[in-house]
């Protein structure tokens, strides 16, 4: 029976999703839920507080209006990157990356600085413990979605990339929209929603 | 590319796979090897060695408790103790056990030639061993986790546990929710993508669909689990307010997050054991499993619905009744699929021929549990009659029967499955026999007497008891239960470690068995399939007996004998896609996993070097993992 080989050859080249984009995917699914149960942690103990929550008031939306824009700007500059090298443009490649990396760098930059802002501290309430830690893991998610791009950067100055073959570019790209999507859910829910009640 | 080969049993060919699949001997085989039988095997050895520990615990504590103030063990030895054996069964023991046999069987039943990603199933398995070593390096220092094996807050805050012992329970679990997630996401990989063509979604065996329900299960409910750790240690070491109430925190967060990861837990470590079931007792009864499309949906529909009952473990927590109904509700509905798949095997046997083997005698023993084990959970389920219940030896009783029963029974009975398959080596079938009945009398023996000292009133945990009370001789059978039982679990060693050494040849499909993995020798080659098979049914190997079936091709084919590759089909029809490129062996896994544990250390003693180093080489390490073999490049 040749159908086996016969079919190997009338699928080359018209390439299913790989096993590393769907690993990809399943990694942001668990991801997702993680923030998922962050999140309910936050309103459960919101919803459970007996003083005010925040116990401060909402929190200043100054620095972090902005900064969610810069967030949003770099999976803007990510995509014309992928985009790009889909249509096999490997200079237009590096400088979204590049502008990525920068935009990226700038976010986590501008966070530190809201943190110095900031008159409590994780250990003040448990408000202060969720909001260290939740705007944390997301930064920390910013910083290793920063180290994936500043190496596929490098392999990118290094040739690896062309039209057919930048698998590792869609994944990382994905994961960079993904931690952007986290936050706006991020943002949503600890810096817009108190300004609803 | 492929080449088209016929017969199978051309031993040019066996030379040429060997040289791409084979694992180097020496050290570096040992560390680096990727090969999923060889992790198969490890994963269940380890999770023996686990289940053996977690038994030692439980005698120790059987002694102490045979009979009224007694003072073998003092009152914190003993909360050390039930902790121990608690985490060790359900985390180190259950669910890994299960992993064991769906990495070694996996690629064998679905005819490819390993794992999707055969790097992360090495590194699951050493961060599995190593988080199991965190774990037990605990006694070292004489703090073993002391809060119960689902530390409640307050009580495993710092204020009230001071020590370390807490802090290697948190760090222990996030490190193996990393093991589980990773071949979490293998599995779902491997099973949608690296099947043998023609092996639609409607031909895998249950024991995938168990396996891959319980993936996902675990990707959406062990982040629960991880918040909870990360949160307990924070709270415990860097002074944060999660679980203070003076703060504005509150102690049912705890509860919320560890029993909306528990609950689906209980699910991952009984559905792929149910597979097993569903997939050896047609075996056993000479017929294909009644009902399969109804079993795999049930199995899904278990998985889906175990999310929304969690709060059937905090009955007692003063939650407003109108959540307590509810979860009360959902807690009855869930036993629904469950009981169609009990009805399902007991149909197939009624409508086939019994050949009663031990595995098939484990199977059935495991029904029986099954149905016990489950009309005790419909009691519990009752809130009212939970109220009685909770926190008494009759939810202790519950907890076995289902863990014991749907677990190890059919753990047993698959490894008496495929223990030839596994080793080329048939098990002692009298031996067999001796380990089934010791095991099923004395776990019946120590366990069900549980059901009633806690109706009588006897709290769990407790490490001793006034003597004269009523307690006395329930707790005595339940000891000498405990101790057969005991007996029972060493038989199924001893006989393991003599059928190794000298069993009889079993020949590739000793028991008949109709699925793919007996088509290959016992054991198979390193490549698993010389040639990759076409399947056109559920049942390759029984085709010629069963009229309404497909065609498989199982000795004409692709070889793919040029490279180290496997082939790649689509998620639903199994239509072929691709050739995939498959890995070498690497020392990156088991580095990545020793400096992640290094990692773990430094969190526990607090040493920011050694932490930042430690996180500094895990991604270093990933990145080595990651970069792109000379051949990838090439190609590009």
């Amino acid at each position: 029976m040749a159908t086996a080989a016969a079919q190997l050859q009338r699928f080359h080249g018209a390439r299913a999703r790989s096993p590393g984009f769907w690993g990809m995917m399943l990694l942001i699914a668990t991801e997702g839920s993680l923030f998922a149960y962050l999140l309910f942690s936050y309103f459960y103990l919101g919803s459970m507080a007996t003083g005010p929550w925040p116990p401060d008031g909402p929190p200043s939306l100054k620095l972090v209006i902005p900064n969610t824009v810069l967030l949003l700007l770099s999976s803007g500059t990510m995509y014309w990157a992928e985009s790009g090298i889909r249509r096999g443009l490997v200079g237009r490649l590096r400088a979204g990356l590049l502008a990525t990396l920068v935009l990226g760098i700038v976010f986590l930059a501008i966070q530190g600085v809201e943190y110095s802002k900031k008159h409590f501290t994780p250990t003040t309430s448990a408000y202060g413990s969720l909001f260290f830690t939740i705007t944390g893991f997301h930064g920390a998610h910013v910083f290793v979605g920063l180290l994936m791009i500043a190496v596929i950067t490098l392999r990118a100055f290094l040739g690896h990339f062309r039209g057919g073959r930048h698998e590792a570019v869609t994944n990382v790209s994905w994961y960079w929209h993904f931690v952007d999507v986290v936050w706006l859910c991020v943002f949503t829910s600890l810096y817009l929603s108190p300004y609803l009640g | 590319m492929a080449t088209v080969a016929s017969p199978a049993s051309d031993l040019a060919l066996h030379e040429r796979l060997l040289e791409h699949w084979e694992t180097r001997p020496g050290l570096f085989g040992v560390f680096g090897t990727v090969d999923h039988k060889t992790i198969g095997k490890r994963y269940l050895v380890t999770a023996f060695v686990f289940l053996i520990l977690g038994g030692i615990e439980a005698s120790i504590m059987r002694l102490q408790l045979a009979h009224g103030d007694l003072r073998l063990v003092t009152p914190e030895e003993y909360n050390q103790l039930f902790t121990l054996h608690g985490a060790t069964m359900i985390f180190w023991y259950a669910s890994p056990v299960l992993s064991g046999f769906s990495n070694y069987l996996w690629p064998l039943l679905i005819g490819a030639r390993d794992m999707a990603f055969p790097r992360l199933n090495a590194y699951s398995y050493w961060t599995f061993l190593l988080s199991g070593v965190f774990l037990y390096s605990s006694l070292l220092v004489g703090q073993a986790p002391d809060g119960g094996w689902f530390a409640y807050v307050p009580m495993t805050r710092a204020e009230f546990s001071p020590g370390l012992n807490l802090d290697f329970y948190a760090l222990a679990l996030i490190l193996l929710t990393i093991s589980t997630t990773a071949g979490a996401i293998n599995f779902i990989v491997t099973v949608f993508k690296l099947r043998a063509p023609g092996m639609s979604i409607n031909r895998i065996p249950i024991l995938m669909w168990g396996t891959t329900t319980t993936s996902f299960a675990a990707l959406f409910a062990l982040p629960s689990l991880t918040v909870a750790c990360v949160m307990l240690y924070l709270d415990r070491r860097f002074g944060t307010r999660f679980f203070d109430a003076a703060g504005g925190g509150h102690p049912l967060l705890w509860q919320h997050l560890f029993w909306i990861f528990g609950h689906p837990w209980v699910y991952i470590v009984v559905l792929p054991a149910m597979g097993i079931v569903s997939d050896a007792l047609p075996t056993f009864c000479r017929r294909p499993l009644v009902a399969y499309t109804v079993v795999a949906l049930a199995t899904v529909t278990t998985g889906i619905l175990g999310f929304g009952v969690w709060v059937h473990h905090m009955f007692a927590t003063g939650l407003a009744p109108l959540a307590i109904s509810f979860f009360s509700a959902a807690s009855f509905a869930i036993t629904i699929p469950s009981a169609i798949a009990v009805f399902a095997w007991i149909a197939t046997i009624w409508h086939g021929r019994p050949v009663i083997r031990t595995p098939f005698l484990f199977m059935a023993g495991f029904i029986v549990l099954f149905v016990i084990g489950g009309v005790s959970g419909v009691a519990t389920a009752a809130a009212s009659f939970d109220q009685q219940l909770t926190d008494t030896y009759f939810v202790v009783a519950h907890i076995h029967y289902v863990l014991i029963g749907i677990n190890l029974f059919p753990v047993a009975a698959g490894l008496y499955y495929w223990f030839p398959k596994m080793t080329g080596k048939l098990m002692d079938e009298r031996l067999g026999r001796w380990n089934f009945w010791t095991m099923f009398v004395g776990f019946n023996l120590g366990f069900f007497p549980m059901h009633i000292s806690g109706l009588l009133g006897m709290p769990r945990r407790i490490y001793t008891y006034p003597s004269g009370i009523g307690w006395d001789t329930v707790n005595l059978i339940t000891t000498v239960g405990a101790f057969l039982f005991a007996v029972g679990v060493l038989l199924l060693v001893i006989n393991v470690v003599r059928s190794r050494l000298r069993g009889a040849p079993a020949g590739p499909n000793p028991w008949d068995g109709p699925t793919l993995e007996w088509a290959t020798s016992s054991p198979p080659p390193p490549y698993n399939f010389a040639v990759i098979p076409t399947v056109g049914s559920r049942h390759p190997l029984w085709e010629k007996r069963l009229e309404e079936s497909g065609r498989s091709v199982l000795d004409e084919g692709p070889t793919l004998e040029a490279e180290k590759t496997t082939l790649e089909t689509s998620p639903l029809d199994g239509q072929l896609t691709d050739v995939l490129h498959m890995p070498e062996d690497t020392l990156y896994p088991v580095l990545h996993a020793l400096a992640l544990m290094a990692t773990f250390y430094g969190l526990l003693v607090r040493s920011t070097w050694l932490s930042v180093a430690g996180a500094v080489l895990v991604l270093a390490l990933t990145i080595g993992w990651l970069w792109p073999t000379a051949r990838a490049l090439e190609e590009a």
